[in-house]
């Protein structure tokens, strides 16, 4: 094969991109279709829309209150994503420095929870929710979203922290640095690219998930991207010129994630399977 | 400071005071050290441990509990049934036997064809293409859109899309009514599972293949090895690690699939797609069944990790051997 382009790589490669179009199909038809009078999208639905019509995406993103959705969804998967790496990063680092018998039973606590499913979890959850007041409410999503994501995000730091060299630390503590100063000066700026892993899996897990959310925030006023979605699509049913111009609308952030990020997530994604 | 706080523990406590200072000195300093360090690791590990407990490990024992009561979420009366729950679910609920079998079928059929469509897409995108970034790019795009929005593009696809290729092309697979038929609506989520999955699994293999040495594949290819050979017994087993990976990630997640079966078909048409994920949503928060429900969880919860503990042991095992 070497290095040369032959007749065999270009068939390869015909056949490639015709694999890519079909995978680009739904894409094309949902934004084509998007941009469509509703009769156009009835009688035509293939071709490409006769006269762009934009009033679609008005009226979806006023019906959505996109703004709101879109600020919403953001808060809670920054904040999410804030407590969960400075509270699993932490967690993990004494985890690994203190060489006692409690440090391996909470990692593999933590560790084994990952197996649960969420729906052996989600109707006490709710309940105990309930109680503790934290329903129909951002916060308490955002603590939940600690609680779950803990697993994975301690057992990816784990194993990471576990390749820094004790040396360094040492030389801070006969210095005078404090335990706490140790972690936050000396180990956290260690731990930046497995933070950009954690960060990025954490991201797209909270930024797209709905059960969750469903079950959490009733108020219309902290609903999601994907729990408006879903509002929106049950009221408007078969209006396809809202509904599709409301799915391109709730795709578009996370395109513009993907294509800023792309190099990291697609890393983040070889390396956090692989662990 | 440390001398005094000796001291009042050796005035203190009437044990010390029979031993030696000595001994008691050291015994407090080292109690004090003791304190200290549990107060850090309070400090670092309790608030996650405290949301982890609160919203993973409670509400997952009393769930175990709520599976052996008749809890309906309204009367504030629980009462111990016992296995009644289990004997109903194996006798006469018919809708979760037929989403257990549903959900495996599901399972197996989504396993094999993203890994195989997964493995594909990698092998092209390895080639010495002009386009292999962009591809590699398009395939794996729908992996970032969550389920619940990639199920409704695909509702528009199946109900316009399909229909309206069918009367350009004339083919009869495209002119069905794909969600108004229990059998194509099933291939409808496997499908949808496919087109997100499959960039997904494709991103692992391609890192695995990028680790299989160019010089083994040169020589093979010098002892008069074909390419299908060469796959067959190069670059096949070298990439067998990442087989159990991407085995072990489709089968969690096809097992638990729900957004895509709730924004495609909601378990439709006649609750023939329902999978057991969304058959246990609908017991809980539909029916208000709790207590059944959590005896489905259960269930669910036991499958879900015998098949992750089989993956993982077998992967294990893989790993010395190799």
């Amino acid at each position: 094969m070497g290095n040369r382009y032959t007749w065999k790589t270009s068939i390869v490669e015909i056949l490639a991109i015709l694999v890519g179009l079909v995978f680009l199909v739904p894409f094309y038809y949902v934004f084509s279709n998007s941009l469509k009078s509703f009769a156009e999208i009835l009688t035509n639905t293939s071709a490409l829309p006769k006269v762009l019509i934009f009033d679609n995406y008005v009226n979806a993103f006023e019906k959505l209150d996109f703004l709101l959705v879109f600020k919403n969804s953001l808060i809670i998967t920054i904040a999410s994503n804030i407590v969960l790496v400075i509270f699993c990063s932490m967690a993990a680092y004494m985890l690994v420095r203190t060489k006692k018998k409690i440090s391996n039973i909470i990692f593999m606590t933590f560790v084994a929870a990952m197996i649960i499913p969420f729906q052996s979890i989600m109707i006490p959850l709710i309940k105990t929710a309930g109680n503790l007041g934290i329903l129909n409410s951002i916060w308490g999503l955002v603590f939940m979203y600690l609680g779950f994501g803990s697993g994975m995000t301690i057992f990816l730091y784990h194993g990471f922290i576990k390749g820094i060299p004790l040396e360094l630390e040492e030389a801070a503590i006969i210095d005078g640095c404090s335990r706490f100063g140790v972690f936050w000066r000396i180990v956290f700026p260690l731990l930046k690219s497995i933070t950009v892993t954690i960060v990025i899996l954490n991201s797209l897990w909270i930024w797209n998930d709905f059960l969750l959310p469903s079950l959490v925030l009733q108020d219309p006023e902290l609903r999601t991207i994907p729990l408006a979605t879903f509002f929106f699509f049950g009221q408007y049913t078969k209006q396809w010129d809202l509904a599709l111009a409301a799915l391109v609308i709730g795709i578009i952030p996370l395109l513009i994630f993907f294509f800023t990020m792309q190099k990291h997530i697609i890393q983040g994604i070889t390396s956090g399977s692989i662990k | 400071m440390n001398n005094e706080s000796k001291l009042d523990t050796v005035k203190g406590s009437a044990i010390t005071k029979q031993k030696s200072m000595k001994v008691s000195a050291s015994v407090s300093f080292m109690n004090k050290k003791k304190w200290k360090e549990a107060g850090l690791f309070t400090l670092f590990v309790g608030p996650v441990l405290l949301a982890f407990t609160l919203i993973v490990l409670i509400p997952f024992v009393t769930g175990i509990y709520y599976a052996f009561t008749d809890w309906n979420g309204i009367t504030g009366t629980v009462k111990w049934v016992g296995l009644d729950n289990f004997t109903y679910l194996f006798s006469e609920d018919k809708q979760f036997q037929q989403s257990f079998m549903l959900t495996t079928k599901y399972t197996v059929v989504s396993i094999i064809l993203t890994n195989v469509i997964g493995f594909g897409l990698a092998l092209l995108v390895a080639q010495r293409l002009k386009t292999r970034n962009l591809l590699r790019t398009v395939f794996f795009m729908p992996n970032l859109i969550g389920g619940l929005i990639l199920g409704f593009i695909w509702q528009f696809i199946f109900v316009k899309g399909f229909a309206s290729i069918g009367e350009l092309t004339g083919i009869p697979l495209f002119e069905l009514a794909w969600l108004g038929d229990a059998e194509t609506a099933f291939w409808g989520i496997v499908i949808v599972s496919l087109w997100q999955g499959a960039g997904y699994i494709m991103i692992i293999y391609i890192a695995a293949l990028q680790n299989v040495p160019q010089e083994l594949i040169e020589a093979a290819r010098i002892d008069g090895a074909n390419r299908f050979q060469i796959l067959r017994h190069i670059t096949m087993p070298l990439v067998a690690p990442a087989v159990t990976i991407c085995l072990f990630l489709t089968t969690a997640s096809s097992f638990k699939v729900f957004d895509a079966n709730l924004s495609l078909t909601n378990g439709g048409p006649f609750k023939s797609t329902e999978m057991l994920a969304l058959n246990i949503y609908t017991e809980a928060f539909v029916n208000n069944r709790y207590g059944i429900g959590e005896a489905k969880a259960l269930i669910f919860f036991i499958v879900v990790a015998a098949i992750t503990v089989i993956q993982v042991t077998i992967s294990k095992k893989k790993e010395v051997e190799s």
